[in-house]
């Protein structure tokens, strides 16, 4: 048995008592004059899937749901797991059952106290097929007792391994160890969910007015495809030291109306344009900001007999791999701040370090030499080739680039071609393609939510790579506590293998105005908080 | 013929939409066959084609529903519609009395100043704002208004309030009045040539009689046929205006719903348009007759 966080609670004393200092107009912790208005505007690309955490299924979604509800635990700005709704945990001797002790003073917005059959209630739910969540995977990744039976319906929902011990204490039942199960917590999935709202309001219990959440805001106002409002939430148990009255999120579709309305003030944050990146860094240097993204672009190689018969040779697929100029990639078309990537997990990636690959330590010259020494050694003189990728300008522009590198050096004759986005997803799905542009972003920040990708039974080996060596390794991970030569290993041989061409590592990329603080810009997942955030005064 | 010709419109539009490959789950990760499975359950998609229609069809009749979005997953086909319909009815009407407060009455003088500078004026003007459509109108009065001279707000809704509404309307109205203004000009010109403008004139009718009471209604017919199709585009609202200024109106949900094929809202909207233009067209086939007492149905 062990007990975790047992510093938090120090901190959280050192806070609390800060907390009479803000009312002054200073910040608790840092002392930094406040700002009289604290109310966070910012710009989200569409409209929101659902507020409903088993239920919504997009980034900006989640993000929302974020400052809504409270999960078990929460991240600080580097991306730690700090207490939530729950306080500590301890784990059993066999490392399959996990008990959370919960807070006593985490109340729903309606006053009711937020308690461990919230939970239970919520994650039945969300494995539950009556539910229908497009997110019901989520509970095998977190890997509870009976997730797969309760999934397809064959259990009832009651069967799953979670269970309420008093009000105040949480049982997970694990199918078989699984070291990183606390960091699933964090995620909007297995965010606990008030069954008295739900039944009350069916579909519509997230509006205003009828929404009953436990975290630090509350929605006040929504109006579909305009904006979203939400404001602190009274009864949340750290209110106190919440700063940030407002958060308003405005949907602009429009990345460059954004842009002129961040410029006019309307917004604190927004998204940079593609190819703006550079010219806002010359003009506004204080307010660009780049951040590492736990994503990989890359391209994938079909490996089936539908795929094109000259990449079986996984000399060719190395060679392609080779060829492929990634400095080109992301200083001269990117242009902001991406990384080229030699391995299929990000180096953001916790508890991971990139093995050192023959391919990343050398020249573009001797990679080149080596892609057509591969070529040579398959006896393979240039071939046709169809390259696809779904429509975009950047996409288009990357496209273009590795077809004239592949065309240069190695004779490949590169047909593009674009589909529209779920023609494309069908035909990748379907392996209806010879090489394809794929990224991957992960859920939760630890290697297995990348490289379970290449695993032969995952729904997402769109290349159809299939080795056993790298199954085995793959099980191995899961139950090993300490995983890095594992992880090593299976990106070693998917770099011998070549099943898919790693090209960059994404970055995030914003404007911020300089008066907001509090962002986490270490958390590689960007799981934010608004409750986080302040403005200064300047 | 109404009722027909929407029977046609959903069976056709049903056909096509569940022919597009892809459907409204296939997303970058892919859903667990198990889990897409249950999804497909809950919204009677693993029914065959032809039940599918009978229960969409069943659900409009007995119970008005037009069906859940599989997209936006809090919100129903009616809900989008409610709330987006009454934002594109507003700036739409102002659309349509602006085009033709100012389309009208321009193309008029033009026909009836031809030659002079007031006529190059009104046949520039037209010219420029059909160089400037309105996906590039709309960025560059955002610049002008919002952050140069920081008058109006750069986009929203907020309840229609007035100044949230100014730059959607021009943005949306310029190019139609360009049209109307060069239509009303060259029928009002062709008018002015014909026969009983020459008698009204030989009687000695005063210029001000002959142009209100005898030239502008034969003058507008044509505008009238233009007007039919611009009705429902301006009522259903505008992919551009809506994506540009966030109106929140239907027109980002045209496009969206089809690159997200969320074929409720597909099947919504499409019904709601044909609806429209079915009405439009009756309108404005009475329109004609009322302008030409020949024309009779």
């Amino acid at each position: 048995m062990k007990n975790v966080f047992k510093t938090f609670a120090v901190a959280s004393t050192i806070a609390l008592s800060a907390s009479l200092a803000w009312a002054a107009g200073t910040h608790p912790i840092t002392g930094e004059a406040l700002a009289d208005d604290q109310t966070f505007t910012y710009r989200v690309l569409d409209e929101a899937s659902s507020y409903d955490p088993q239920l919504l299924e997009d980034v900006d979604s989640s993000k929302i749901a974020r400052d809504l509800f409270e999960g078990l635990y929460n991240q600080d700005s580097q991306g730690n797991l700090i207490p939530g709704v729950a306080l500590s945990h301890t784990i059993s001797d066999d490392k399959t059952v996990y008990t959370f002790k919960l807070r006593d003073n985490a109340k729903w917005s309606d006053g009711k106290p937020v308690t461990a059959n919230d939970f239970v209630y919520a994650w039945r739910r969300l494995a539950d097929p009556a539910t229908a969540s497009a997110y019901q995977w989520y509970i095998n990744v977190m890997g509870v007792k009976n997730n797969g039976p309760v999934s397809d319906g064959s259990l009832p929902p009651s069967e799953l391994g979670v269970a309420a011990l008093d009000d105040h204490t949480l049982q997970v039942t694990l199918e078989k160890p699984l070291p990183y199960f606390p960091l699933t917590t964090v995620h909007t999935s297995a965010f606990p969910t008030p069954q008295w709202a739900v039944e009350a309001h069916g579909n519509e219990w997230t509006r205003p007015g009828n929404i009953v959440a436990n975290g630090a805001y509350i929605m006040t106002e929504y109006v579909a495809n305009e904006r979203s409002v939400r404001e602190r939430n009274p009864m949340y148990w750290n209110n106190d030291n919440t700063i940030m009255e407002k958060v308003t999120a405005l949907i602009i579709n429009d990345e460059n109306v954004a842009l002129t309305r961040y410029m006019a003030g309307e917004l604190d944050q927004t998204d940079i344009p593609s190819g703006q990146f550079n010219r806002l860094q010359q003009s506004n240097p204080d307010e660009t900001v780049v951040v590492p993204e736990l994503c990989t672009y890359y391209y994938t190689i079909n490996l089936t007999d539908t795929g094109n018969p000259a990449l079986q040779d996984v000399r060719v697929r190395q060679a392609l791999s080779y060829a492929i100029d990634r400095d080109i990639i992301t200083k001269n078309i990117l242009q902001a701040g991406q990384k080229p990537a030699y391995a299929f997990t990000p180096e953001a990636t916790a508890g991971f370090t990139p093995p050192a690959s023959p391919m990343a330590s050398m020249t573009q010259a001797e990679r080149d030499a080596k892609a057509k020494e591969l070529m040579a050694a398959a006896g393979v003189d240039g071939f046709d080739l169809e390259l696809m990728y779904n429509t975009s300008e950047s996409h288009k522009k990357i496209a273009i680039a590795i077809s004239q590198m592949w065309k240069q050096k190695l004779g490949v004759n590169v047909t593009l071609s674009n589909l529209e986005w779920k023609t494309y997803l069908d035909a990748r799905g379907s392996q209806n393609y010879q090489v394809a542009r794929a990224g991957w972003c992960g859920d939760y920040n630890e290697a297995s939510t990348f490289l379970d990708l290449v695993g032969s039974e995952s729904g997402y080996n769109d290349a159809k790579y299939n080795n056993p060596k790298v199954d085995e390794l793959l099980a191995q991970a899961k139950v090993s506590a300490d995983t890095q030569p594992i992880y090593t290993e299976i990106e070693q041989i998917l770099a011998t293998d070549t099943p898919i061409i790693p090209i960059y590592q994404y970055t995030a990329n914003f404007l911020m105005k300089t008066n907001v603080k509090g962002w986490p810009y270490d958390n590689v997942e960007q799981n934010n908080y608004s409750r986080d955030l302040y403005k200064v005064a300047e | 013929m109404a009722l027909p010709t929407l029977l046609i419109l959903v069976i056709v539009t049903f056909v096509l939409m569940h022919a597009a490959p892809g459907g409204p789950f296939t997303s970058e990760k892919p859903l667990p066959p198990q889990v897409l499975a249950n999804i497909e359950a809950k919204y009677g998609l693993n029914e065959p084609l032809y039940k599918q229609i009978f229960m969409y069809l069943q659900g409009i009749v007995t119970e008005f529903d037009f069906g859940p979005s599989y997209v936006y997953k809090d919100r129903t086909v009616n809900d989008i519609i409610a709330q987006g319909l009454p934002v594109t009815l507003t700036y739409g009407a102002w659309v349509i009395v602006l085009m033709l407060a100012v389309g009208v009455p321009l193309g008029m003088i033009a026909a009836l100043k031809q030659n002079t500078w007031i006529d190059y004026l009104a046949v520039g003007f037209s010219i420029l704002a059909d160089l400037l459509p309105n996906f590039i109108m709309g960025p560059i009065l955002i610049l002008i208004f919002t952050l140069w001279l920081g008058w109006l707000p750069g986009g929203g809704w907020n309840g229609g309030q007035w100044e949230y509404m100014v730059m959607p309307v021009i943005a949306l109205a310029t190019s139609y009045m360009a049209s109307i203004t060069r239509l009303t000009r060259s029928s009002m010109l062709e008018v002015l040539r014909s026969n009983f403008i020459r008698t009204a004139r030989a009687k000695g009718l005063p210029e001000r009689t002959i142009i209100l009471r005898h030239a502008l209604k034969p003058a507008l017919m044509p505008v009238i046929s233009y007007l039919s199709p611009v009705f429902v585009y301006v009522i259903t609202g505008s992919f551009i205006v809506d994506a540009i200024f966030s109106t929140g109106g239907l027109g980002t949900y045209f496009t969206n719903a089809a690159f997200n094929r969320d074929y409720a809202v597909m099947m919504g909207v499409t019904l709601l348009t044909g609806g429209l233009t079915i009405l439009f067209n009756l309108f404005v086939d009475l329109l004609y007759s009322w302008i030409d007492p020949q024309i009779r149905y």
